[in-house]
């Protein structure tokens, strides 16, 4: 009984999860363009997406986005946990205007931002509308600062996510630690930098994948926000890899970038798997 | 001593607030912008409240409002995304619970192997899977339609829905299974008399989280939506960025605010859920 229940369950994982991954992965090595070609041409398609340079500046902005937006929801995550966990009154009402976004979509988060940026609309006009008549604030229409935008509106999105896994890994700290602290004198901020947050590693850890995973998949949030503009300033793999399936016709040099984008999250994944192991070991 | 502290306090609440308006402005200025007219958006400061409250953009955006031909607002693909996400949620959250009972209460070698294929599997980015999908879709003749998409997010909803009931199962205590066995009772008769009762708050989690997932969804909907009755996400993207005429600010607005809603009032209804099951899912995943 209990295989006959989990048949669909294995359909799922071995055909929709892994053969669908391994059949694009084979793709990439085949001739693919408008439709899926099962002739094998090695690595051209490889060569094809390495020669094109819009590869590049998508594969580069999935980084630089990926690190601000890392860096920035851990920074302000912990930071906002923190200072929660030292407020005794309203911290519901704070949480909750941290948290909101999360519950809407990155669709909806990309829209909203823009209107927020937009120069003939957003904060630009607002500068300029009290007094600042040159102020100038067009990144979303910058070949150089579009990038930046989708960091902006993400870390909005993402932030609180990670707040509420610190909020909660800092309160289930041993509250014998907080008396120790104070017949010792110890200032507030040592003990969360020096003995609370070193115990949260396994925390930090969870963050950081939980992240980058998000990172490696954003489609939706640059779509909706810049869809990859002013030209392709702020393109992104998933994005790339999208068009070239479906707009451009060629199917084999996208799944060649489906892979690259894979194999990058697995090399990023790696020495961590590798360290976590060693350790249990 | 005491005044330090006092300060101390002014200024935590100070910077708390500050962070505040930077998650609060884009929802303020979007919710403000959808109840003015379009000459008042163009002439007044984001910012500023509306000099005349009104709901016509509200109205239109329900069932006036065009993408590209189509002159219907996004109420069908309202309902659209309805009649795919209740079918998806119920049948993701079958397939997930038997699977989490069977490999927490169950398990076998078989089993074991199986989530990890799961677990491991749903960290694969989604693009790996459309080309495929679209061919099987064409192939079971479903492509770009209603059940197209309730099958893609039953699929690809299962991974989560299997761990999250087999992380809450696996607490259950064996004795009640084998009790019930004793007893004489059966496999569907233990998972529908004992265990599920068990499980409403792992239910309410997984609901939530499905409905969302699905609801938010704009990879697929994008890719195999049927054409004018695509999912709420691909629509409202869709009336925004279409460049028909005269940009209406305060229709496209109102649209992405009605999209937002769902989702929104289920968060301020039952964020503990929606948080419990976030942080498990990525605390256990």
């Amino acid at each position: 009984m209990a295989w006959l229940v989990l048949l669909p369950c294995a359909v799922v994982a071995l055909y929709f999860i892994w053969g669908f991954g391994a059949y694009t992965v084979f793709l990439s090595f085949t001739k693919s363009s408008f439709l899926p070609n099962h002739q094998v041409v090695g690595f051209a398609q490889f060569a094809a997406l390495f020669d094109d340079p819009r590869w590049w500046v998508a594969y580069r902005n999935m980084f630089i986005f990926g690190g601000l937006y890392l860096f920035s929801c851990v920074i302000m995550g912990i930071v906002l946990a923190i200072l929660l966990d030292r407020v005794t009154v309203g911290e519901t009402i704070f949480r909750t205007l941290y948290l909101y976004p999360m519950s809407l979509s990155l669709v909806v988060t990309g829209l909203a931002w823009q209107w927020l940026l937009n120069p003939t609309s957003g904060v630009q006009q607002i500068m300029r509308d009290s007094g600042f008549e040159d102020f100038a604030f067009n990144w979303l229409a910058s070949q150089d600062y579009a990038i930046f935008t989708i960091v902006f509106a993400a870390v909005w999105h993402g932030t609180g996510l990670i707040m509420i896994l610190f909020l909660s890994g800092i309160k289930s700290v041993d509250g014998e630690i907080w008396k120790a602290a104070r017949i010792d004198r110890v200032p507030t901020w040592r003990v969360y930098f020096n003995i609370i947050l070193p115990q949260l590693r396994t925390t930090l850890l969870t963050a950081v994948m939980l992240l980058g995973f998000q990172v490696v998949r954003s489609f939706d949030i640059v779509v909706a926000l810049t869809n990859g503009g002013p030209g392709f300033a702020s393109d992104v793999p998933a994005r790339y890899v999208f068009e070239y399936f479906f707009q451009r016709g060629k199917i084999g040099q996208g799944a060649a970038g489906a892979v690259i984008m894979v194999a990058t999250m697995i090399m990023i994944v790696l020495p961590y798997l590798i360290f976590e192991v060693r350790r249990k070991d | 001593m005491l005044k330090q502290r006092t300060l101390k306090t002014a200024f935590l609440y100070a910077v708390l607030f500050l962070v505040a308006l930077y998650f609060i402005a884009p929802l303020y200025v979007m919710l403000v912008a959808s109840f003015k007219t379009l000459t008042e958006i163009r002439n007044s400061s984001i910012i500023a409240l509306p000099s005349e409250w009104t709901l016509d953009a509200w109205k239109k955006a329900w069932d006036g409002a065009c993408t590209g031909m189509e002159c219907t607002g996004i109420k069908p693909y309202f309902i659209a995304t309805f009649e795919i996400a209740v079918p998806s949620v119920i049948l993701a959250i079958l397939f997930g619970s038997l699977n989490g009972y069977v490999m927490a209460k169950w398990r076998t070698k078989a089993a074991d192997f199986l989530f990890a294929a799961l677990l491991i599997g749903s960290f694969i980015p989604l693009q790996l899977f459309l080309i495929p999908l679209a061919i099987t879709l064409r192939e079971l003749d479903i492509f770009g339609t209603t059940v197209g998409l309730i099958l893609i997010h039953t699929v690809y909803g299962i991974p989560l829905t299997t761990m999250l009931f087999r992380n809450y199962y696996v607490n259950i205590p064996d004795e009640l299974v084998k009790a019930a066995i004793m007893d004489g009772a059966g496999f569907f008769k233990i998972f529908f008399n004992i265990i599920l009762p068990l499980s409403p708050s792992i239910l309410m989690v997984s609901v939530i989280l499905v409905f969302a997932g699905v609801y938010n969804d704009f990879l697929f909907a994008l890719t195999f939506g049927e054409t004018g009755k695509k999912p709420i996400m691909a629509a409202v993207q869709n009336i925004v960025s279409s460049s028909y005429g005269v940009k209406e600010y305060n229709l496209n607005i109102a649209a992405v605010m009605i999209s937002a809603l769902p989702t929104l009032l289920l968060f301020l209804v039952a964020g503990r859920f929606f948080v419990r099951g976030l942080t498990q899912g990525a605390v256990k995943g």
